[in-house]
């Protein structure tokens, strides 16, 4: 067993939220612990109502030094967003 | 008339205790703020004497009004000498390592959680009210108390051993919580109160159920200290009260 405890990062539905928000990191030696801190540190001001842990290790990360190729090349390629679409006065605002 | 006197004035005794039990363990967990074990055990300890310190602003706060002095929460709390405390012996005792503070957390919640969902059926509509709120954090406390108890229980040697030696010092002490006096009984019979003899088979059951998971053994011997809840303490709780009551003492009109 290693001295520390793993990493695990910390999801947590909001009160009024749909979804589920990165909120930080914390140790716990398993997922039910990662649980328990995770109330303990992440919902002291009310600030949920779901929590998720998520082994750190299972989160596979876009490497910073691909940065360039992964996400430059969308830069100018602005015909993507659908804002070139003529919309009737009637539809209102989408 | 005398009997509702004698009633206010065992009612006051009975908040009082309820009040010192959650005072003195809530500034007991709280001495561990910056010095827990890793950061999340640092703030969950946080958690739990906050949680503790807020009951007692409502059980003292209750006291004072049936009392009828004026005396607020912070007069009960920071105002009274330590032979005027009423806490269970368990929660006055020190701290110890984190198994051995575990340890004694554990054995409270296991009373304090049944003794909460006892007081909820109060007669006493503010007595209610209030068990009602402490019981969801307590059955929290409970389950990481527990929890943690097993795990180290059933750990490594070492973490068994220490909480081995925690069960073996902080047994004696339990006995108390579910001895009732005078004071105890009348409260009961006028339905403010739980039975006391009556949360016994809870505590039991649970407590045996997860010291049995831990691989921990009961200590032999059914000697057990009693006198808190009466005023007699050990010398340790007052040299927690004098900490604790240092600041409001030495300048009466601080505020902060």
């Amino acid at each position: 067993m290693s001295a520390e405890w793993p990493l695990w990062e910390i999801f947590i539905r909001g009160q009024h939220g749909l979804n589920h928000r990165h909120v930080g990191s914390l140790h716990a030696p398993d997922a039910e612990m990662a649980m328990r801190h995770a109330r303990d540190v992440y919902t002291r001001r009310n600030e949920g109502v779901s929590i998720w842990v998520v082994p750190s290790v299972a989160i596979t990360a876009s490497s910073p030094s691909d940065k360039g190729p992964m996400f430059e090349p969308s830069q100018d390629k602005v015909y993507r967003h659908p804002s070139f679409f003529d919309i009737p006065d009637e539809i209102g605002h989408m | 008339m005398s009997a509702v006197v004698d009633l206010d004035a065992a009612m006051f005794e009975g908040l009082c205790r309820l009040g010192d039990s959650t005072l003195v363990l809530g500034h007991r967990v709280s001495e561990w703020c910056g010095h827990a074990p890793v950061l999340e055990e640092d703030i969950a300890l946080a958690n739990t004497a906050l949680d503790l310190i807020g009951q007692t602003q409502m059980w003292l706060g209750l006291a004072g009004e049936v009392e009828g002095r004026g005396r607020t929460a912070d007069a009960l709390a920071f105002h009274r000498d330590v032979w005027e405390f009423r806490n269970l012996l368990l929660v006055e005792r020190p701290n110890g390592d984190f198994g051995h503070t575990l340890m004694r957390q554990f054995l409270f919640d296991a009373w304090h959680q049944p003794m909460l969902a006892g007081l909820a059926q109060s007669q006493d509509a503010r007595v209610a009210e209030i068990a009602e709120k402490a019981g969801k954090e307590v059955a929290y406390h409970l389950e990481r108390s527990a929890d943690l108890v097993i795990r180290l229980g059933d750990g490594s040697d070492e973490s068994h051993a220490r909480m081995q030696d925690a069960l073996d010092m902080l047994w004696p002490y339990t006995g108390e919580m579910m001895v009732p006096d005078a004071t105890d009984i009348a409260l009961a019979e006028a339905g403010i109160m739980p039975d006391l003899t009556g949360l016994r088979g809870t505590w039991d059951a649970l407590v045996r159920d997860v010291l049995a998971e831990a691989t921990l053994v009961i200590p032999d011997g059914s000697f057990m200290h009693k006198g808190g809840k009466q005023g007699q303490h050990s010398e340790h709780l007052g040299h927690m009260l004098a900490i604790m009551q240092f600041l409001p003492r030495a300048y009466p009109d601080a505020t902060w």
